[in-house]
C-alpha cells in the first residue's frame, strides 16, 4: 500500500459519488411510489389483483438483480418495436436502466413488506373507518396508511441500503458510478486496496447517513408515550 | 431464438453447476463459520464480542460487488507481495471466499438471534437432569434454535443463490458469464438472459417449496 495513491483514488471515486447518490435515492423513490399499488394487490381480497400481484414478486424477489438489469439494458434493446417506442430514450441509457430495474426490484421487496403490514392492521380499524362514514380512500389514506408506514419505517430504511448496495451494478452496465469508477482506477494503478477501502469507506459513510435520517424520521412520526 | 438457446443450453447448464456450487460452497462454508461465531458472539468476552458486531455491521453496510473486487483484485496484490512471485487468485476461489465473508456476517447474526431466543431455562433444565454441556447443547438447545434459525437460514441461501451472479463481473464461467458469452455470440441477449432468469427462478422457487414443507416439520408442535 502506498499514501501517496489515496488522494488521486479518493479524487476519482469522488466523481462517481454523485451519480451513486442519484441512482441509490431516484431508484428508491420510484421504488417506493410503485410498490404501494403492489402491496395493495397483494392484500387484496380480489383474486384478480391478487395473481399478478404476486407473480411480480416472486419472479423479482427470485432471480438476481444483475439479470434484471442485462435483460433491460441489453435484452430489450434487442426489439425492433423497443427501439422504435417512444420510451428507447431512457431504454437506451445505462443510467436510466440502472434506475428503472433496481426501482422494480426494490418495489418487489417493499411490496411484500408493505403487503404484510397491511394484514397486520386490525379489522376493527376498517370497521370503525366504514362505521365513521369513510369513503373507501379516505379510510385508506387517514387510517390504514399512517398505521403502516409507521410499521414499516425501520423497513424502509433498510431496503434504501439495499438499494444503495444495488446501485452498486450499474457499474456493469458501463455506468461509472463509485464501483465503476474505483475498477477503473484500479485497471490503471493496479493499487485495489487502497481504491476499494476509499470506495467501501464512503459507502459505509452513505449508510450511516442514512440510517440517521430513518432514526430521525422514526422519533418524529413516533406516538408520543407509546 | 428458441434454437439458439438450444443450442447453448448445455453450456447454461454448465455454468448453472457452477453457480450452485459457489452458493453450496459460501453458504456452507458461511454455516460453519457461524456455528463458531454466534456462540462466542453471545457467551465471548466483551472485546470478542466488540469485534464480532463491529465486523457483522462492517459486513452489511459494504455492497457485495466491493466485497468481491477487494478480494478478487486484492487477493492477487496481497499474494504476490507475500510471496514474491505472481500469484493470480482465481474467480472461483475468490467469487466463493467473498460470498463467504458476506454470508458469515448474515448467518452469524442469524444464528445468534436463534441462540438468545432458547431461554436459559432449558440449559439449566437440562443440566440438572444430568446431561453434560455438549450433550444438552445437541439434545435440547439446538433443536430449538433450528427451529428458530430456519426462516433466517432458508432466506439467506436464496439471497447468496442471487448474489452469485455478481461472481461473474469478475469472470468466473458461472450461469450469468455463460448468458453473457451465449448472447454476445448470437447477438440474442433477450432470450438467453429470460432463460437465465428463468433458471434461478426455478431454483429460487424449489428451495423455497423445500424450506416451507421442513419448516412445516419442524413447528408441528407450536399448531
Amino acid at each position: 500500500m502506498s499514501l501517496d495513491l489515496f488522494l488521486p483514488a479518493f479524487i476519482t471515486i469522488k466523481n462517481g459519488f454523485v451519480l451513486t447518490l442519484i441512482i441509490t435515492l431516484a431508484s428508491f423513490l420510484v421504488g417506493q411510489v410503485l410498490a404501494l399499488p403492489v402491496a395493495l394487490a397483494l392484500s387484496s381480497p380480489s383474486r384478480c389483483l391478487r395473481l399478478p400481484a404476486s407473480a411480480y414478486t416472486f419472479v423479482i424477489r427470485g432471480s438476481p438483480l444483475l439479470v434484471q438489469l442485462f435483460i433491460v439494458y441489453y435484452g430489450l434493446g434487442q426489439l425492433e418495436a423497443v427501439r422504435e417506442s417512444v420510451l428507447w430514450p431512457i431504454l437506451r441509457s445505462p443510467v436510466y436502466c440502472a434506475v428503472l430495474t433496481i426501482a422494480l426490484n426494490s418495489a418487489a421487496y417493499s411490496a411484500e413488506v408493505l403487503a404484510g403490514a397491511i394484514r397486520q392492521v386490525p379489522k376493527g380499524q376498517w370497521e370503525a373507518g366504514k362505521a365513521l362514514g369513510l369513503a373507501k380512500y379516505v379510510l385508506l389514506i387517514k387510517v390504514v396508511l399512517p398505521q403502516i408506514y409507521r410499521a414499516v419505517l425501520p423497513s424502509i430504511g433498510n431496503e434504501l441500503i439495499l438499494v444503495m448496495k444495488g446501485s452498486t451494478l450499474a457499474s456493469a452496465v458501463t455506468v461509472m458510478e463509485m464501483t465503476g469508477a474505483a475498477r477503473v482506477f484500479v485497471a490503471k494503478t493496479y493499487a485495489p486496496f487502497e481504491t476499494f477501502l476509499i470506495a467501501g469507506a464512503i459507502y459505509l459513510l452513505i449508510g450511516a447517513a442514512f440510517g440517521r435520517v430513518f432514526k430521525g424520521l422514526e422519533t418524529r412520526f413516533a406516538i408520543p408515550g407509546r | 431464438m428458441i434454437e439458439a438457446v438450444v443450442q447453448y443450453f448445455p453450456q447454461l447448464l454448465q455454468g448453472f453447476l457452477v453457480t450452485l456450487s459457489v452458493a453450496v460452497g459460501s453458504f456452507v462454508l458461511g454455516l460453519i463459520f457461524a456455528v463458531v461465531l454466534a456462540p462466542a458472539a453471545v457467551y465471548g468476552s466483551a472485546p470478542v464480542r466488540k469485534v464480532i458486531a463491529g465486523y457483522v455491521s462492517l459486513i452489511r453496510g459494504l455492497p457485495e460487488l466491493l466485497v468481491i473486487f477487494l478480494i478478487f483484485y486484492g487477493g492477487t496484490v496481497l499474494l504476490t507481495g507475500l510471496f514474491g512471485v505472481y500469484v493470480e487468485v482465481d474467480a472461483l476461489t475468490a467469487g466463493i471466499a467473498a460470498l463467504t465473508v458476506v454470508s458469515t456476517a448474515y448467518l452469524t447474526e442469524i444464528v445468534r438471534g436463534a441462540l438468545v431466543g432458547v431461554s436459559s431455562g432449558q440449559w439449566e433444565a437440562a443440566l440438572a437432569l444430568g446431561l453434560r454441556r455438549p450433550g444438552a447443547f445437541r439434545l435440547i438447545v439446538l433443536p430449538q434454535m433450528m427451529v428458530r434459525a430456519l426462516p433466517g437460514l432458508g432466506n439467506q441461501w436464496l439471497v447468496i443463490l442471487k448474489e452469485s451472479a455478481l461472481v461473474s463481473i469478475i469472470g468466473l464461467e458461472e450461469l450469468m458469464r455463460k448468458s453473457v458469452v451465449a448472447a454476445g455470440a448470437t447477438h440474442k441477449p433477450l432470450a438467453f438472459y429470460l432463460t437465465a432468469a428463468a433458471l434461478y427462478v426455478l431454483v429460487t422457487g424449489v428451495s423455497t417449496l423445500f424450506i416451507n414443507a421442513y419448516n412445516q416439520r419442524l413447528t408441528t408442535h407450536l399448531r
